[in-house]
């Protein structure tokens, strides 16, 4: 089992505010790791700097035992990473189909085939079953800014499969969906990761969410590491507890 | 030697005129997002106003200026926010942007139009005479415009950095959002920095309408200047824009001088295209975080 | 009305589009047609028109398309419209000049995109501001080469096949086959996912390029090519006027350019055709005013801009939806 994710010393500092400082941790394929701290503990900022939303200060990111550090989320993207973003990122004038097409069209053949090629750059069937996977069949042909909150959650998930990715990053997916809905995106996501055993990295607030999805769980705190381990360890581990109610 | 110093003093001097469109531009942008394409006809209208004034109502020359300075806050600041970007704001950007594109067509229009083609002369506010300082021969206009200049550029800083108004204008120009939560009065701020816009470019008006005479077409180069001005002075602070209005008339008045005529205008946009280059933060600006 | 139904009626709209278009200038009396069809000054204003609309295209693409600003369509026409006249001047053929001239354009765009994109959004309309009043500099300045103040004269017309472009009929006729041809070139590019990623980031940059869009390369592309076009309508201007002088070219019609194309609908397709047929009619339609049709123009923009950014064409279907929902209600 090959190590897919491996950070090394990474830092980010905002002039005097040191937001993420000196955090390492590999993740192998097909874990489910799992990031949480209370606010203000750098989950975010950690994100960013993994996915080159923002430049490091100091560390390493390798993928794949690439160096990766530094580069431009799409270069990123190309290599096998991709994420969903915390405030929902669909486009709202694109059609659930044409949405999930975007996803995955950078990743067909070379920019200029696909300026001569298909208009879907081939990817309708792929569109399709995605579509299937995540159960938004009856909406393929709606305008995304018509979805509900949750659907749109849904969508946003499936475009960050689309390319087939590596490693897939979920910034709180269960922000503000309900029960149900969140129920049915658990078993998704567990469902893509045995089919695939794609690896994912998660940041989440809900604690059930992340216990019951996750296979191992980091713990942040100040830019910090202060725990790591599978969520039975961390429920009882003191340290967490401490980070939690301190704040 | 004295002939390049002279040059330099009076770079100076147009200088900064060029600042005050500059800061004001700039502050537009840092407070509320807005890219003024009318600011070089904000700084060509005004003398038009004070020249309405004389000529129509038969004001003294000191109170033609004062009127102009008091219409165009109204005018080019109060109306210009609540009438023109207000409801554009809400619109988006490009619509914002066209807005004060044509905004900029209909005032060079007007003053065409509605006062002459033809280039008007302007009084100086202090008689254009030559005196020696220092051994530098200067005109004692140069010198007034550069205390005149200088003197509002303190002001402004002493106003942003020492009244609680002030700071809280900075904290409205550094972030919004965060100086929403601080219980800041932004709206509020938003319109001050327009007031404070439209009175900076109506002072540039009064001095500089006597060097270049007052005409409709002045917008495109006075505007020119205060874009190159405030992006070589780095687009996100005050001073930066001082700076960068002060480089800009150096090089424009070292341009007059030294390159044919033909190609003077060309002067300060290589400067700016050099900048973008090779120094896109500016003179004074932070290295931005990437923009993706 | 759905995607399937739409399509069915499209091309024979189409068709009568193109039909109306090839005899809009023909005298048909003498088929028995109570249309005496256009004279040299109608069929040149709309030969004008298909010139602007193509720039207008250009524009629409980065403007509308993209989400960035250019404020030097004006000058990307200057130089097609020089290279075109020099190239030709000096023996070669038209076609050869033609592409010469839209190629030229798309590489100025390249050149002038790379350092732009690099920093923050507005600064390409700055840049685009700066090379707009320098190239018009050098088209004033360089009388060696463009005839300074004084321009180029005396520009012929192409033939094609052996048949003379010269007559006024003849050329609006070669100008709308061109036209058609870059509409279509556009039309594909905008259909083709290279479209899908121009919308993508113009709507989300952020999210477009998380999801592989490279979006600093898209958006130079889409400027190049918009400039392009830009280079190509210089192209056919030359000829058109049969003399050129650096006036067309200066930094107030670059912001004329971008005026019409918001005027017609940013990124609508048919917008820019809307946008330039205003732009090149209102001076005839204003002419009433004397010479205060531009300040009025401004002022209805501005009013557009508040109440319907989506300028023409966005009213229209603001209208249609409207309509649409009190036929529903009733």
């Amino acid at each position: 089992m090959s190590t897919v994710l491996e950070v090394r010393d990474l830092s980010k500092s905002f002039g005097g505010l040191h937001a993420v400082q000196e955090v390492s941790f590999d993740v192998r394929e097909g874990e489910i790791l799992g990031i949480i701290g209370p606010n203000g503990s750098g989950k975010s900022t950690l994100f960013n700097c993994i996915l080159g939303q923002l430049v490091p200060s100091k560390g390493q990111v390798a993928v794949d035992g690439k160096a990766v550090t530094g580069l431009r989320p799409s270069q990123l993207n190309r290599l096998g990473v991709s994420r969903t973003f915390q405030l929902l990122q669909v486009f709202p004038q694109l059609t659930v189909r044409e949405n999930l097409i975007l996803a995955g069209q950078e990743h067909r053949g070379s920019r200029l085939r696909r300026l001569f090629g298909a208009r879907d750059a081939g990817l309708t069937a792929d569109a399709n079953r995605m579509i299937d996977f995540f159960r938004l069949g009856h909406l393929a042909e709606e305008k995304a800014g018509g979805l509900s909150y949750g659907q749109q959650k849904l969508l946003d998930a499936a475009m960050a499969f689309m390319a087939g990715p590596r490693l897939v990053l979920l910034d709180e997916p269960a922000g503000g969906v309900n029960l149900t809905m969140l129920a049915s995106l658990k078993e998704r996501l567990q469902a893509i990761n045995k089919e695939t055993n794609a690896t994912f990295v998660v940041i989440e607030h809900n604690m059930e969410f992340v216990m019951s999805l996750c296979t191992r769980i980091l713990v942040l705190a100040e830019g910090r590491i202060i725990a790591e381990g599978t969520p039975e360890d961390i429920r009882r581990d003191p340290k967490v507890i401490e980070a939690y109610l301190g704040h | 030697m004295s002939d390049f110093f002279q040059l330099v003093i009076a770079g100076l001097a147009t200088g900064a005129i060029y600042a005050l469109a500059a800061i004001g531009f700039t502050l537009l942008w840092q407070t509320s997002q807005t890219i003024n394409f009318a600011q070089g006809e904000f700084v060509m209208l005004p003398a038009f106003f004070a020249l309405a004034a004389m000529k129509f109502f038969g004001f003294p020359f000191w109170a033609a200026c004062l009127t102009s300075i008091v219409v165009a806050v109204l005018l080019l600041g109060m109306v210009f926010k609540v009438v023109v970007v207000d409801p554009m704001l809400k619109q988006g950007v490009l619509p914002l942007v066209i807005s004060t594109i044509a905004l900029g067509i209909l005032l060079k229009e007007g003053a065409k139009d509605f006062y002459s083609a033809e280039a008007q002369p302007f009084p100086y506010i202090f008689p254009d005479v030559m005196v020696e300082l220092a051994g530098i021969r200067l005109s004692l206009s140069q010198v007034g415009v550069m205390v005149i200049a200088f003197a509002v550029i303190v002001a402004l800083q002493w106003f942003l950095g020492r009244t609680r108004t002030g700071r809280q204008m900075q904290a409205t120009a550094q972030n919004p959002t965060v100086a929403r939560i601080l219980g800041v009065p932004v709206e509020r701020m938003i319109m001050y920095t327009f007031l404070i816009n439209a009175g900076l470019a109506a002072m540039a008006s009064l001095l500089i309408s006597p060097i270049y005479l007052a005409k409709f077409s002045n917008g495109e180069h006075l505007g020119l200047a205060a874009f190159v001005a405030a992006i070589v002075g780095g687009f996100n602070q005050v001073r930066g824009a001082i700076a960068g209005g002060l480089l800009v008339g150096i090089v424009d008045n070292l341009a007059a001088a030294y390159v044919s005529t033909g190609y003077r205008q060309a002067v300060p946009l290589v400067l700016l295209v050099l900048f973008i280059l090779f120094r896109p933060q500016g003179l004074l600006g932070r290295k931005e975080e990437r923009a993706v | 009305m759905t995607a399937a139904s739409k399509k069915r009626w499209l091309v024979p709209l189409l068709v009568l589009v193109a039909v109306l278009l090839v005899l809009a200038p023909v005298d048909l009396t003498g088929l028995g047609l109570p249309y005496p069809g256009l004279k040299r000054y109608g069929t040149y204003i709309m030969t004008l028109w298909l010139v602007t609309a193509i720039a207008a295209m250009g524009v629409n693409l980065i403007v509308g398309y993209a989400g960035q600003e250019t404020l030097a369509q004006a000058a990307f026409l200057g130089v097609g419209a020089y290279t075109t006249a020099l190239l030709t001047k000096a023996g070669m053929p038209f076609g050869f000049a033609f592409l010469i001239s839209g190629v030229a354009a798309f590489a100025i765009g390249i050149v002038l995109g790379i350092p732009a994109l690099r920093v923050q959004k507005h600064y390409l309309a700055f840049v685009t501001l700066a090379f707009a009043v320098l190239m018009w500099l050098v088209f004033r300045n360089e009388q060696w080469l463009t005839g300074g103040v004084m321009g180029i004269s005396d520009i012929k017309r192409p033939s094609l096949f052996g048949i003379s472009m010269r007559p006024y009929l003849h050329f609006y006729w070669f100008v709308l086959g061109i036209t058609a041809l870059l509409t279509f070139a556009l039309w594909w590019i905008i259909r083709s996912p290279w479209g899908r990623a121009f919308t993508a980031l113009r709507e989300n940059p952020v999210r477009a390029e998380s999801l592989g869009v490279d979006v600093r390369l898209y958006t130079l592309l889409a400027f190049a090519i918009g400039s392009a076009y830009g280079g190509f309508a210089g192209a056919l201007y030359a000829p058109l006027v049969e003399f050129i002088d650096p006036n067309p070219f200066a930094l107030a019609p670059s912001f004329l350019f971008l005026l019409m194309v918001v005027v017609g609908g940013a990124g609508s397709f048919i917008g820019p055709f809307i946008g330039a047929a205003i732009a090149v009619l209102l001076p005839e339609w204003l002419r009433f005013t004397q010479g205060y049709y531009l300040l009025i123009y401004a002022v209805l923009v501005m009013l557009m801009m508040a109440f319907c950014p989506g300028g023409l064409v966005g009213l229209y279907l603001r209208l249609v939806a409207m309509l649409r929902r009190q036929r529903v209600s009733a």
